[in-house]
């Protein structure tokens, strides 16, 4: 035994301080995910409140359509956009492109705020329509951002060989481009998806019950000097592993998108 | 609308047909509700008071705003935390980075690299009600690793530069990783015989990261910068589940600030537009300058 973790060590070379440090980062790291979890099972001893109120699972599923109705639109909406942008030149092509890029600064609370008063008047208030739309505001920069370079990375002579084939623009792209890139929307899709998931401004003021998303339940178990931190827990849970879950099983992919994006 | 002056080069219709349903879609939601907001900006309008007249202000609103210390006391809470939190993710950021790209067992550098996916998928929400349980003056862990060191219990959510340390901490936890990841990916773009030529020149350790390494790194701190830039000035979730801005205005971000006038006990919506809009220009403003300064060279 001695000798079998003396000579595997020797191998790979791994020093103690190393061992150490990276110790240090991964319990840093998922101490805080590991005690939510601890406590959103601990039994409810503290909480002299009746029974703990549950989430509805409904809740949940609900969350789950508006997550994945604004993911889809998104794509649908952006790819295309993303595919001429990396293309074709046109006029003012660089402005349209800053004009696009840069809702991605935009504080979420400019855009609530005037969002909140049309929304009251049409009437759309807590439904999932508006989320959905106003989701959009962040996810289809999103999209372009990421699409435009795996765009770029297809060789132009691809497409000017189906065009002498007679092919239109639309069926090049849909028939030869999307597929070849389709892998990596997968990439957007997942980073989309657990934005719109994560939300919690828009979230908080356009919605009330109907439409309500996990962020602003994990959110109510707080008020006042009565934290119940069991259910607030549990529903963090809830909220939190599966994305969790998601993105460490794709995290290869994940990182390479999410890297390939920011340093081009 | 731009787009159709253009004459040359022309772009194709069908291209076009790509192209608009998303640069429409944005417009309608990105640049409409803005216009509303400016015209919401220009009157006396409180949703607490919805029956009364929306009378016509002016520019009153805007000076409210410019002379309201509250205002300005925001906006400094806010670049007071991007100045402290953003250079401290980056050296982390790199120093891990650095470690994981040198670890010789592929192992554990790939487990590491799992784990450091996890911060990012956390809700940010979640992320400040973890900060609760965890910055707990009575039974937080933070309290008591630090009776261990001698450290008197902090009331962390009490005392106002605690709060605003413990932010700092919180966001950093979330986001180091992400710093991490991406530098890490700029390493892997070295190719071996440059980083070997390299270790005959410059030698090893501090010289090779200095004169091999952090040139690469360049194209990975931008990017981070101008992203962590923009979710900073944005920031609201964390510090909303957290400490709601308290005590005090201690972490009242200008997301929350905004927030808490368009929202709270006056809905006066009129004097929130307003502020938005101030912000928006700052953000324009501050996006434009990082991309004419990082983004120059960058074709589109």
């Amino acid at each position: 035994m001695k000798i079998n973790l003396r000579s595997s060590r020797k191998r790979s070379k791994v020093k103690v301080w190393e061992i150490v440090v990276g110790g240090g980062i991964a319990t840093t790291i998922v101490f805080p995910i590991y005690w939510m979890i601890i406590t959103g099972l601990r039994p409810q001893t503290e909480t002299f409140s009746s029974t703990p109120k549950l989430i509805p699972t409904i809740t949940l599923d609900h969350y789950k359509v508006v997550a994945t109705s604004s993911t889809l639109l998104a794509l649908i909406l952006g790819v295309p956009a993303a595919y001429v942008l990396a293309r074709w030149e046109f006029k003012r092509k660089s402005d349209l492109w800053f004009w696009i890029i840069s809702n991605r600064f935009i504080s979420p609370i400019v855009v609530v705020l005037p969002f909140f008063l049309i929304a009251i008047n049409l009437q759309l208030v807590d439904t999932y329509w508006v989320m959905i739309i106003i989701y959009q505001t962040f996810s289809i920069p999103f999209v372009v951002w990421l699409s435009i370079d795996q765009f770029r990375a297809i060789p132009k002579e691809i497409d000017e060989a189906a065009a002498v084939d007679g092919a239109s623009i639309i069926k090049t792209f849909l028939k030869i481009d999307l597929p070849l890139v389709f892998p990596s929307l997968s990439v957007s899709a997942v980073l989309i998806f657990v934005s719109c998931w994560n939300e919690l401004l828009f979230a908080q003021i356009l919605t009330r019950s109907d439409a309500i998303t996990g962020p602003v339940v994990a959110l109510g178990y707080m008020s006042g000097y009565d934290i119940r931190w069991g259910p607030m827990m549990a529903t963090s849970t809830l909220v939190v592993l599966p994305i969790i879950l998601f993105t460490a099983a794709l995290s290869r992919n994940l990182v390479r998108g999410l890297a390939m994006g920011a340093i081009k | 609308m731009k787009l159709k002056k253009a004459k040359q080069p022309k772009l194709p219709t069908a291209a076009r047909l790509l192209l608009y349903p998303s640069v429409i879609t944005l417009f309608i939601i990105g640049i409409f509700p803005l216009l509303f907001a400016v015209w919401v900006s220009t009157r006396q309008y409180q949703l607490s008071k919805a029956y009364e007249p929306k009378t016509f202000l002016g520019l009153d609103n805007y000076v409210t705003v410019l002379t309201s210390p509250e205002f300005w006391e925001a906006l400094r809470i806010t670049f007071t935390f991007l100045i402290i939190a953003l250079p401290l993710q980056l050296i982390m950021g790199t120093l891990i980075a650095v470690y994981i790209y040198n670890l010789k067992s592929p192992s554990l550098s790939s487990l590491l690299r799992v784990i450091l996916v996890l911060p990012i998928a956390v809700t940010p929400t979640i992320t400040g009600l973890l900060g609760r349980l965890i910055f707990n003056s009575e039974f937080g862990i933070i309290n008591y690793v630090l009776s261990f060191v001698g450290i008197e219990p902090v009331q962390w959510l009490a005392d106002q530069r605690a709060a605003f340390i413990a932010i700092i901490i919180l966001d950093t936890w979330q986001w180091t990783p992400f710093a991490a990841l991406v530098l890490i990916a700029s390493l892997m773009v070295i190719p071996a015989q440059v980083l070997e030529a390299g270790k005959l020149d410059a030698g090893t350790g501090f010289n090779l990261f200095r004169y091999m390494q952090l040139p690469f790194l360049l194209p990975g701190f931008t990017a981070l910068l101008i992203l962590r830039t923009a979710d900073i000035l944005k920031m609201y979730d964390t510090v909303y589940a957290f400490s709601k801005g308290g005590p005090g205005v201690a972490t009242e971000l200008v997301s929350l600030y905004i927030n808490r006038i368009g929202f709270g006990k006056t809905f006066d919506i009129g004097l929130g537009s307003a502020q938005a809009i101030l912000l928006l220009f700052i953000c324009i403003g501050l996006s434009r300058a990082y991309i004419k300064i990082f983004y120059r060279e960058i074709q589109v």
